[in-house]
């Protein structure tokens, strides 16, 4: 039996339709325009970076762009019907974005927010909710639900669905996969990664103080913004090139930028000081720690780990290790490695290093600053094109 | 026992000023550090990290903190194995990792030798009746062996007659207690137990039935936690005048202490104030740098103790929050630094996308 009274309908119908429309269809194009508007006025979701952030993605002109680039594939697609997604319980925006991403590849999509109840949440859905009554072929496509984890509902929604998205890290997907789906229903599964950063030392020390704010100011925002938990988040620092004169220029920067902003909690320092002990007794590769305030912890290692996932910190604790040839880095790359962030690097060399080298991770590489920066291509994946069907003539 | 241990033990436990105190702990703290530096590889290694030097001598704030949560994910020696006589482990709840304390025949006759100056302070030398507020099942069962029995059984060398207040179920013995009582008319008693226990099992047990123990003259000592009472809005002077409501004449003493550094133990006095003995010292630490905060400023719990000789206990880092109130001059008369504590800090929440489902 499911007990209706722990689930809450946060916008939609719940007897979802299970048409497929277009991708980039007409009707998801004009919504996205819409709700982005009436996000944008509304002065509660002013409050949210990451709700505007959200508002600002899927602003008629960004959408059309998408829809430009999508439209040069030149294929007849439909999507695949109805998808099934579970968002990840404790970024609260992410609901958001991979909602817009069933819709925009021609599904109907059932949305499991996160239990806890964020503001963003409250607010993306009130307006969600709002705006869908002019687009009655949305809302027919649209259920956004809360229900706790462990209900019945993920069964019963499994077997409705053609394809399922599962954010939230090994567990969730495990814990989901063991729900049974039809047999043609694809899962589409964002698992634990590790991401790494690379900083060539000169490019530091010939930039200009003020480029220098704003590269600490994008590195806070791939870290400190998501208390660097994120999968996509840097955990370890590379560096190429690089003095010690580099290496100080980069801290300092950084902790001028984090001082003032980051909501530092006492439980997180005595974490970190905690993990510092740990690591020094507990991991051969450390070299010496370097703690500024307990803001930013340093653990600099004498040479890169093997396992280097396993080196992981949050809320302002760093890995860095000097990078005599990129090669090095070769063996260690695994399929767990998603984002590399860099600067004072070339992308397409980077990017033609991880094809000739075959390597089986890195799916994203960016700018330090775009690290959370969510779109279409995530993780590797063409969301919009898996999401959506091929309707092949020949 | 260190030379500077057998000095401290000729005087008073509540008896060294600032000025002394700074010197004494500065050398001693000093010589406790080196030692652990060379006796405990892991020691070594967390100092070699963050470049410490061992061979300038420093005050008790400069000294490297151990963090608690250490003795949890180590197994952190100072002697060798085959000379640790006691494992102490603390009191962690069902599925948390718990800490070991290795304790050589030394440390163990310090700390025993140091618990019994700070308590006779307060009772006298004299061994009194003893009344422990728990079960003696706590002794039996090797499930609930842990700091909880290791204390009772500590405490116990400063009574005799001992008996025990609730039976193998956890229910209050009230016939046991009135014969104990009865038996010793006249007499100074001796009592001890578990700061939350003793209020769920004896204070709530004896109010339920309604019965009232008349006791002349009573010292209770109780040490534990203060989270679930506070959850139920118990304050100090709530406890101690149900206490007394319930047991009758009982001067009660709260003390605080780790399974970290057992014996240094921290008395709070008459006038509600924790006090550091000449064994112990306590540094407020802010958290956001470390730094020492000042009297009357909220933060850290940092513990300081001269009796760690066989594990690296000596300075720790505990998830305690805490303020100094003040030092030498508390109107109880003792020296020292006396201190409020206001419990563990809150965990963090921390955001991010690689969440477990089953958490939520």
């Amino acid at each position: 039996m499911i007990l209706m009274s722990n689930i809450k309908y946060l916008a939609g119908v719940e007897g979802i339709s299970n048409a497929p429309l277009t991708p980039y269809s007409d009707e998801v194009c004009s919504f996205a325009a819409s709700l982005s508007a009436a996000l944008l006025k509304e002065p509660e979701a002013r409050k949210y970076p990451d709700v505007m952030t959200f508002a600002f993605w899927c602003r008629k002109g960004n959408i059309a762009a998408k829809k430009k680039k999508w439209d040069e594939r030149d294929e007849k697609r439909l999507g695949r019907g109805l998808v099934f997604q579970i968002a990840p319980s404790n970024v609260p925006i992410n609901f958001a974005f991979t909602y817009m991403f069933a819709l925009l590849a021609g599904n109907a999509t059932i949305v499991r927010a996160p239990s806890k109840e964020f503001p963003q949440v409250t607010i993306i859905s009130k307006k969600i909710k709002e705006v869908m009554e002019q687009f009655p072929a949305i809302k027919e496509r649209t259920t956004l639900v809360r229900y706790p984890a462990d209900n019945e509902l993920t069964e019963k929604f499994s077997l409705m669905a053609d394809a399922r998205v599962i954010w939230g890290g090994d567990a969730t997907v495990t814990n989901i996969r063991q729900c049974v789906c039809t047999p043609k229903c694809i899962d589409l599964v964002f698992a634990d990664r590790y991401s790494f950063c690379i900083i060539n030392g000169k490019a530091v020390e010939e930039t200009s103080d003020e480029l220098m704010k704003k590269l600490a100011e994008n590195f806070y925002n791939d870290t400190f913004l998501m208390d660097q938990n994120a999968c996509s988040s840097p955990q370890m620092l590379f560096w190429e090139d690089a003095t010690e004169e580099a290496k100080e220029r980069f801290w300092k920067a950084i902790y001028d930028f984090a001082k003032s902003r980051y909501n530092l909690q006492a439980a997180s320092c005595v974490d970190k000081y905690t993990k510092m002990c740990q690591d020094a007794v507990g991991k051969p590769e450390v070299e010496k720690e370097i703690r500024i305030e307990n803001l930013i912890y340093r653990t600099v290692l004498k040479k890169i780990p093997e396992d280097i996932a396993n080196f992981r910190g949050n809320s302002g604790y760093f890995y860095e290790c000097d990078l005599k040839n990129r090669d090095e880095l070769i063996g260690v790359i695994t399929e767990k490695i998603q984002t590399i962030t860099y600067f004072g690097i070339e992308p397409k060399e980077l990017q033609k290093w991880v094809i000739n080298n075959h390597m089986r991770g890195i799916d994203r590489i960016v700018p330090v600053g775009k690290a959370l920066d969510i779109d279409v291509i995530w993780d590797g994946y063409d969301i919009i094109g898996m999401l959506s069907r091929v309707i092949e003539t020949i | 026992m260190s030379e500077i241990l057998e000095r401290l033990c000729k005087i008073s436990p509540y008896e060294l000023k600032k000025e002394e105190k700074d010197e004494i702990y500065k050398r001693a703290l000093s010589e406790l550090t080196k030692h652990h530096y060379e006796t405990c590889p892991e020691y070594k290694k967390i100092l070699d990290a963050i470049g410490y030097d061992v061979n300038i001598e420093q005050a008790s704030e400069e000294q490297p903190m151990i963090p608690v949560r250490l003795f949890k994910e180590y197994e952190l020696l100072s002697v060798e194995r085959k000379d640790v006589v006691k494992t102490m482990t603390s009191s962690g709840t069902s599925g948390q990792k718990v800490s070991k304390i290795f304790l050589d025949k030394e440390n163990t006759k310090n700390q025993t030798k140091v618990l019994a100056e700070i308590i006779s302070s307060y009772i006298g030398k004299q061994r009194l009746p003893l009344l422990i507020l728990d079960t003696r099942l706590v002794l039996h069962d090797r499930n609930m062996f842990s700091a909880r029995g290791a204390g009772i059984i500590g405490f116990s060398t400063f009574g005799r007659d001992t008996a025990y207040a609730l039976d193998e179920n956890m229910n209050i013995d009230i016939k046991s207690i009135q014969e104990f009582v009865e038996k010793h008319k006249g007499e100074q008693i001796l009592m001890f137990g578990y700061t939350y226990m003793i209020w769920q099992y004896v204070v709530c047990a004896l109010r339920e039935v309604g019965v009232r123990i008349g006791m002349e003259n009573a010292t209770l000592f109780h040490i534990g936690g203060w989270k679930k009472l506070r959850d139920q809005a118990v304050d100090t002077l709530t406890y101690n005048t149900s206490i007394r409501e319930a047991l009758g004449n009982v001067k009660v003493y709260n003390y605080y202490g780790m399974a970290e550094q057992l014996g240094s133990v921290f008395v709070e006095c008459e006038y509600g104030h924790m006090h550091c003995s000449n064994y112990s010292d306590v540094i407020i630490r802010r958290t956001g740098d470390f730094s020492v905060a000042g009297f009357n400023e909220h933060g850290l719990i940092e513990l300081v103790s001269l009796l760690p000789t066989s594990y690296p206990g000596h300075v720790l880092l505990t998830e305690d929050e805490g303020e100094i109130l003040g030092q030498d001059d508390c109107p109880c008369g003792r020296k020292g630094k006396y201190f409020k504590i206001y419990g563990r800090i809150k965990g963090a929440e921390i955001r991010g996308c690689s969440d477990t489902y089953e958490q939520h």
